[in-house]
Formats: C-alpha cells, sequence, structure tokens
C-alpha cells in the first residue's frame, strides 16, 4: 500500500516537472515557428569562420513583452 | 517554303531569371553565363556570389525576389519615437528589432535572411519565423543604422513592411501559444489519469482494492480541474458567449458534452460508486483542441497563400521629375508624389502638395461629409477626392490589407450578400439544437435501458454530432474558389461574392472601359486646331478626370511628358457627363453636347467649350477590346441574357447589335441614374443582375447589383462600391470564370451533404451506445478534415477543368 503511494508521489514529481518545462518552453517561443526549424537544419553551415559574438546577448525568442 | 527554327528557336523563347524566376527582356542583363530579368537581380546574385553565397541558389530553383526598382526610404526608423516602436530590445550596443517581411517565401529565402551577417556588416544573428513572416535580427547599433538595415533588406529583395501596430500580430501569437498550453495541460491531465485508470481496465478487484479506488479517484479529479478550468475554458465560453444572445453555437453541444461528463464523474467520486469518466473526459477535451489546432494551421496555410498572392493590382499614377507613369501600389514607397484624381483613393498617409482637397472618408469614417485640405495638410489613407487632382507626397507606407479591409469595411457590405452566411447559421442553430434534443433522448432510452450507458452515449451524441464540418464547409469552398480567381485575374471582395456571381443569370456591361479601351485607341479633334497654349490648358483639365475619355483628351494633346501643366481651379466633374474648371483665366468644359447645352445636329463625340464658345470635338476611336465577340457568343449560348447599358450616343448601334445578338437589351444615352434604374427593373423581375463597368460613372448600378465588377486596365479606381476588380486582359475569360463558380457552388452543396451523412452515421452509432466519447473525439475532427480536404481539391480539379488558376 504505501509503497504504492511513495511511487505516485515519485511518478507526479516526474510528470510536474515536464509538465513545467513544457510550460517554460511554450512561453519562451518553441512552438511558434514549426515550418523553419525542420527546413533549417538540413542546410549544411558551410561558414567555417562562424559567427561573430554578437549573439552572446539573444534568446532565439520572439518575446514581444 | 517551310522553315523550321531550330537553334534560333531558343533565343525566342523568353529565359527565366536566374535569381527570380521572372521572364528576362531580350537582350538581358547577363552576369558570366547567367540571365537576369532585371539590374536588380543581377545585383544581388552578383552580391551573394562575391559573399560566397551562391548556395542561395542550390536551395531552391530561383529563389529570389525582384528587388523593388526603388528600395523605399526608411530615414523614418532612425527617429527615436518610430524606433522605440519597432525594436524589441536594446542595451545600448546591441538592438534586437523585429521586420516583417511578405516577401519571404521559401526555404532559401530563410537561409539567406539567416545569413545576413555575412552580407551585411553590423549584424549578428538573424532569426526567422516562417508561418509569421518575421524575422528578428540582432544589430550593433554603432555601427548600422536600422535604415540602412531596412534599405538593404530591402535591396535583397525583402522590403521590411513597417507595421508599427504589432498589435494584431501580438494577439495572433499568444492565442496560439495559449491553444499548445491547454493542448499541453490536457494531454498530461490524460496520460496521468488514463495510468490511473490502468486497475479498473484492468479488471481489478473492486472489492478489495476499494481503498485505491477511492485514492485513485480523487487524484485523477485533482488532475482533471486545471483541464476543466484552462483547458476547456474556450468551449464553455464560446457556449455562454452564444446563449447570452440567444444563440446555440457549435460550441454549445461540446461544452454540454464535456460538462456532462466531468459532472457526472464528480458524482461518482463523491458517492464513492466508482472513479467516473476522467479518462474520457480528459482525452476528450485534448483531442478537441489537437483538431481546433490542426484545423487552425490548415486555415493558416490557405490565408497566407491568399494573402500573399491575390492583393488585387490596384495601381495609382506615380509623378517622377514632371513625367506620369502607373505604378503598381505595392511600389509604392514614402517619399513618392501621386497624383489623385476625382474620385481616386489616397493609396498612403501622405501630405498635400498641390489641388483643393475635398476627401470623402465614408470609407474609412462611414460619413460621407467631405473633409477639405490645403497645400500641406496631411490626408490620409482611404480618403477619396472628389474635385480637381490632386499632387501628394506619401509619408507613410502603402498597406494593400489596410486598403482590403476598406473594400470589405461593413459600410459598404450589400445587406443580401449575408445572405448565405445567415443561411449557415441559421442552417447551424437548428442542427445544434436538433443535436441536443437528440441527445436527450438518447440519455431517456438508455435511463430505461441501462442507466449507467448515459454519460458516455449523451457525450458520444454531441460530440460527434458537432456540425464544425457544416460550418467550415462554405468558408473552406468559397476561400479556395477566391483563391483560383484571384489567380485568373478575377479579384473578389471576399469569398461570399462567389455566391452571387454563381447566381447572375443576367450580365449588364458598361460600354466605355469594359467593351472598349478608350486610352489605348486614341481622340481625335474635330475643329479648328487649338493653339499650343489653349491645348495645354485643355490638357491641364481633361488630366485631373481618371474617365477613360478625359485620359484618352489629355493623352492626345499633350504629348511632351516632361512639360508641365497649367492649374486648374473650380474643377467640377458631373458623372458620364463632362468636366469642366478654369485654366489660366479661362473657362474650359468638356462633355457632351446636351451637358454643355449646344444645338448642333449631330451630337456624337465629346465638345469643347472654351469661354462658352464651342470650338470643336474629340471623337474617341471605338477600340473593342480582343476576343469580345467570342466571349459574348459564348455567354449567350451559356443561356444568360445581355444588356448594354452606355452614357454614348447610338452611334455604334449597328456593330454592337451584331455582338450581342437580337434579342439583348441595348441602351444607349443613359445617365448614372437610368442605368441604377434599369439594374434595379431587372431584379423586380427576379433576375439576378452581374454588372460589368468601370466603377465609376456607374458606381450606383455596381453597388445595387447583385454582383458588381469593375474592369481594370492600368489605374484602377478603387471603389469600394464593387463585388469584384476583373483584370483588363482577363475580360475574355469571364465565360470559365462564372463556369468555376457555378462549380464552386456545386462543391459546396456536395461537401454539405458528406458532412451531413458524416452526422446522421455517427450520431446512430453514438446513439445505440457503440462509439465511446473518445472515439467521438477522434471521428469530429476527421470529419471536419475530410470534408475541408475534399472542398479544397474538388474546387482545385474544378478550376483545372474550367481552365482556371494555374
Amino acid at each position: 500500500m504505501s509503497v504504492v503511494v511513495v511511487l505516485m508521489a515519485a511518478s507526479a514529481v516526474v510528470a510536474l516537472t515536464f509538465l513545467y518545462l513544457f510550460i517554460r518552453s511554450v512561453k519562451e517561443g518553441q512552438f511558434d515557428d514549426m515550418w523553419s526549424p525542420s527546413r533549417r537544419m538540413l542546410i549544411d553551415d558551410d561558414d567555417p569562420a562562424g559567427k561573430p559574438d554578437v549573439k552572446k546577448e539573444g534568446k532565439p525568442t520572439h518575446e514581444h513583452d | 517554303m517551310v522553315f523550321l527554327p531550330e537553334a534560333g528557336a531558343e533565343v525566342n523563347a523568353p529565359a527565366a531569371c536566374v535569381h527570380c524566376g521572372l521572364d528576362c527582356p531580350p537582350n538581358p542583363p547577363r552576369l558570366e553565363d547567367h540571365v537576369f530579368c532585371c539590374h536588380g537581380c543581377r545585383a544581388v546574385y552578383q552580391l551573394l556570389s562575391d559573399h560566397g553565397m551562391e548556395r542561395f541558389y542550390d536551395l531552391d530553383a530561383n529563389p529570389g525576389v525582384r528587388p523593388p526598382d526603388t528600395p523605399g526610404v526608411y530615414a523614418a526608423l532612425d527617429q527615436p519615437e518610430v524606433r522605440n516602436r519597432i525594436v524589441d530590445f536594446s542595451n545600448g550596443s546591441i538592438t534586437r528589432v523585429t521586420f516583417r517581411i511578405p516577401a519571404m517565401h521559401c526555404a532559401a529565402c530563410v537561409w539567406l535572411l539567416e545569413h545576413l551577417y555575412r552580407l551585411v556588416p553590423g549584424v549578428g544573428r538573424s532569426e526567422v519565423n516562417f508561418p509569421r513572416k518575421e524575422v528578428t535580427i540582432l544589430i550593433e547599433e554603432e555601427s548600422l543604422a536600422l535604415s540602412t538595415l531596412a534599405e538593404k533588406l530591402a535591396g535583397l529583395g525583402y522590403p521590411p513592411e513597417l507595421k508599427l501596430d504589432r498589435l494584431s500580430g501580438l494577439a495572433d501569437g499568444s492565442a496560439h501559444r495559449r491553444l499548445v498550453l491547454q493542448i499541453g495541460v490536457a494531454g498530461f491531465a490524460f496520460g496521468n489519469v488514463m495510468m490511473l485508470s490502468f486497475p479498473s481496465y484492468l479488471g481489478l478487484d473492486p472489492v478489495r482494492e476499494a481503498d485505491f479506488q477511492a485514492l485513485f479517484g480523487w487524484v485523477s479529479l485533482l488532475l482533471s480541474i486545471p483541464v476543466l478550468l484552462f483547458s476547456a475554458r474556450d468551449f464553455f465560453r464560446g457556449a455562454w458567449n452564444g446563449l447570452r444572445q440567444r444563440y446555440l453555437t457549435i460550441d454549445f453541444p461540446l461544452a454540454l458534452g464535456i460538462g456532462a461528463l466531468f459532472a457526472q464523474s464528480v458524482a461518482d467520486i463523491v458517492r464513492g460508486a466508482g472513479e467516473g469518466y476522467l479518462d474520457s473526459f480528459t482525452g476528450l477535451v485534448f483531442l478537441l483542441l489537437c483538431g481546433r489546432w490542426f484545423q487552425r494551421r490548415t486555415f493558416d496555410a490557405l490565408s497566407f497563400d491568399r494573402d500573399y498572392r491575390s492583393y488585387f493590382p490596384l495601381s495609382v499614377t506615380r509623378r517622377r521629375d514632371g513625367a506620369d507613369e502607373a505604378v503598381a501600389l505595392t511600389d509604392l514607397a514614402p517619399g513618392d508624389r501621386v497624383v489623385i484624381r476625382h474620385g481616386e483613393i489616397v493609396p498612403a498617409d501622405a501630405i498635400l502638395l498641390r489641388g483643393d482637397a475635398h476627401l470623402d472618408y465614408s470609407f474609412v469614417t462611414g460619413e460621407s461629409d467631405l473633409t477639405p485640405a490645403v497645400s500641406g495638410d496631411r490626408v490620409f489613407a482611404g480618403g477619396r477626392q472628389i474635385g480637381g487632382a490632386l499632387e501628394v507626397e506619401l509619408v507613410k507606407d502603402v498597406s494593400q490589407s489596410y486598403l482590403t479591409s476598406l473594400w470589405n469595411s461593413e459600410t459598404f457590405r450589400k445587406p443580401r450578400e449575408q445572405d448565405l452566411q445567415n443561411l449557415t447559421d441559421r442552417a447551424g442553430r437548428w442542427f445544434t439544437a436538433a443535436i441536443v434534443v437528440i441527445a436527450a433522448g438518447t440519455a431517456l432510452y438508455w435511463w430505461k435501458v441501462d442507466p449507467s450507458m448515459i454519460p458516455r452515449t449523451f457525450a458520444a451524441v454531441l460530440i460527434v454530432a458537432c456540425p464544425c464540418a457544416l460550418a467550415l464547409a462554405a468558408p473552406f469552398t468559397f476561400s479556395a474558389a477566391q483563391r483560383r480567381l484571384g489567380q485568373a485575374g478575377l479579384f473578389l471582395r471576399g469569398p461570399n461574392v462567389v455566391e452571387s456571381l454563381a447566381k447572375a443569370d443576367t450580365l449588364v456591361f458598361d460600354k466605355t472601359g469594359t467593351l472598349t479601351r478608350g486610352t489605348s485607341a486614341g481622340a481625335t479633334f474635330e475643329g479648328a486646331p487649338l493653339p499650343p497654349e489653349e491645348a495645354s490648358a485643355v490638357a491641364a483639365l481633361a488630366s485631373h478626370s481618371s474617365h477613360p475619355v478625359s485620359r484618352a483628351v489629355a493623352s492626345a494633346l499633350f504629348r511632351d511628358p516632361s512639360g508641365t501643366l497649367p492649374a486648374v481651379t473650380g474643377f467640377a466633374e458631373s458623372s458620364g457627363s463632362g468636366i469642366r474648371g478654369v485654366v489660366e483665366g479661362r473657362n474650359i468644359a468638356l462633355g457632351s453636347a446636351s451637358w454643355l447645352g449646344l444645338k448642333v445636329p449631330d451630337g456624337h463625340g465629346t465638345w469643347l467649350c472654351i469661354d462658352d464658345v464651342p470650338r470643336g470635338r474629340f471623337l474617341i476611336g471605338h477600340d473593342e477590346r480582343p476576343g469580345l465577340r467570342p466571349l459574348l457568343q459564348r455567354l449567350r449560348s451559356a443561356g444568360a441574357r445581355l444588356a448594354l447599358l452606355s452614357g454614348d450616343r447610338p452611334d455604334a448601334e449597328a456593330s454592337f447589335r451584331s455582338l450581342f445578338g437580337p434579342e439583348a437589351d441595348l441602351r444607349f444615352e443613359q445617365s448614372p441614374h437610368d442605368k441604377l434604374d434599369y439594374i434595379k427593373a431587372r431584379q423586380a423581375e427576379g433576375r439576378r443582375v452581374l454588372m460589368l463597368g468601370d466603377g465609376l460613372n456607374d458606381a450606383g448600378a455596381l453597388r445595387q447589383s447583385d454582383a458588381g465588377i469593375a474592369v481594370s486596365d492600368d489605374v484602377t479606381l478603387f471603389s469600394p462600391a464593387c463585388d469584384a476588380i476583373l483584370a483588363g486582359d482577363a475580360v475574355p475569360r469571364l465565360p470559365d470564370l462564372l463556369r468555376f463558380t457555378r462549380a464552386a457552388k456545386r462543391v459546396l452543396v456536395a461537401a454539405f451533404v458528406l458532412s451531413l451523412t458524416y452526422n446522421v452515421t455517427g450520431v446512430s452509432f453514438a446513439a445505440s451506445g457503440y462509439l465511446s466519447p473518445l472515439v467521438s473525439a477522434i471521428l469530429m475532427p476527421l470529419s471536419s478534415f475530410s470534408v475541408i480536404a475534399f472542398t479544397t481539391l474538388a474546387t482545385t480539379w474544378m478550376a483545372r477543368r474550367a481552365g482556371v488558376g494555374s
């Protein structure tokens, strides 16, 4: 009996963690664009020089708030 | 001798531009062995290859966009108040800005925009959100001004659309995010509740494991509460909003079904009588939301297509270095000088430079009082000039979507245009009421037979019978048809116009500008030749009007485009009769003999009076639109009743009689009011009238007709009175287009039958208890999709059969 309750609590923690991560990723805009990422990964990066490091500030998101 | 072109044939066929895919002109600009349609495209290619970015051309065939001839002026972006509205973030050195770029359309565009840092120094990272057509760019503002960035983007063929009010986009984005969150929460609860229901699925002993059952029940209930309060919120809200307006919406049966399942489960758990149906409840909400998400994505994809391609080809007269040219609205940029004649619309906010403005803002505000403006005043997009020509300098970008929304404004909707919508709504309401009654009957039946089946069957009936497919059929079919028609050159105001076009059985044509092309034929003057200063005075007057005859007169008298015309004061236009005004102190009037009060034996033509002395007349050649005879022949054999209404004298009656056939009504010397009365008389006979006109002299008739089409050649008068704009060169294809609208209507009827069959079958299974609410929730969106797929495919097929669209 008690072992079931412990298991349930453990699984609830795991599940709620995932729910929290999901909500956070939605808020950060991961689900805003479902089209371009799938194309982007097919395009090889042929630029060995790399990007200039202006990007260190930004999250790749579209926050308009 | 038969000469077969061999190698030479290739040269004749226009080659496609390597960059944008448009046809190349003879002797195209070249670079190595590549050909281009214009120097703009060549410059972009050169730029890309200089930076080692030829990959762009491997990612898609001819992926580029032809850059505008004149990159827009974006200096306004550097002004602090404008800058603050478009910049997302700035910490002094790094700035993040989001531009909307409607031109992006493929994977290669995404690649190019995301590799901007290789082309434009000062750009850090850039990232594209393709569905929203936005690119977010990080820049170092010390080395790159926002205006320079925008100019570079425009030079590459991706002019940013500067919408300062991003409110609409913002709302869209957050609605989408909320839906994803709702799905996530419902899916989370669904999975966990199902896991907790395993014991009862597996048939564990309810007596020995009673404690567990109660515990699992309560935990499930806890998990389901967010689903009820957050995920299912929109269904309840939709149903409630409908009820408050005494109206059963589609959401009503869904809300009722969901509510019934939840209430029954709570009752079971509280009474300790089992675990209820919370697994069904959460699963139902999850699947319904998924269906909604798919539906929204399909709709976005379709409406993007419509927004991107089907803008009607409006054009305006741009004045540059004293010369006038017709340019498409999309090529206008702030700083351009534009000439607005009597009856034309101000395309974008502008500063008035010359002319007496009397603007009718009724398209914007609904008020038709004229607003005067003097030189230096600001005039606003959507205002219509009544009076002489104006010269304005644009201060804002042209927003086609804004103009389209004016066209679609409530003020100009015809009351009967709502018919179809009303019909769908009324049918939907009856349908919803019927579903609720059937569901109640089902519950009553099971109450006598097996009360434990009540919640399941009740919910299943309500969900499976949801008339979503029914409600979706009309908008999807007609939107698809509208897109096809747009590709073929007929631009509709809204999807419902398809219905009006399909129903038309009487076709009324205006003559000038519709069956004939006034401008290209040219005007000849009969009378003593005019001295040059008088000729330019008359040309100045004529250039204030956009009537085809005025334009023909102006171009006949004013052959030197670099010269300047004298100013006109006191301009007045009497629709369909003539124009008058004062030029250099002389009263000039141009119009029909009867309007001028001339007593001449042969009143034919357009007469000219200077200081009340008749000087002669202009004869405008009849330049019939090509393909007119087969066009009318086909319309006649299709059974349409034809009529011609012309403001001119009946000189050409014989030739039109042979074109229109013996049974057609041919009426000449019709005033705009006569035309209106004619349409009303035909409608009183029960006929559905389709009117084709130029949208200026016959605005009243176009508005009165069941479907009014304005035919446009170069300069389009944006006349909200019309329901559709037909490109001049598409006129001969009118019979095909009309046939296609009728086919689209048949597709709609078939879709109705299909979705009704679905519902009847589904309901009978659900009522007899064979369908669980979960299966219903899967079937419901599936039926919607099959109906959408059917209408889209069938419309495409019909379009191909009718030869409409690509």
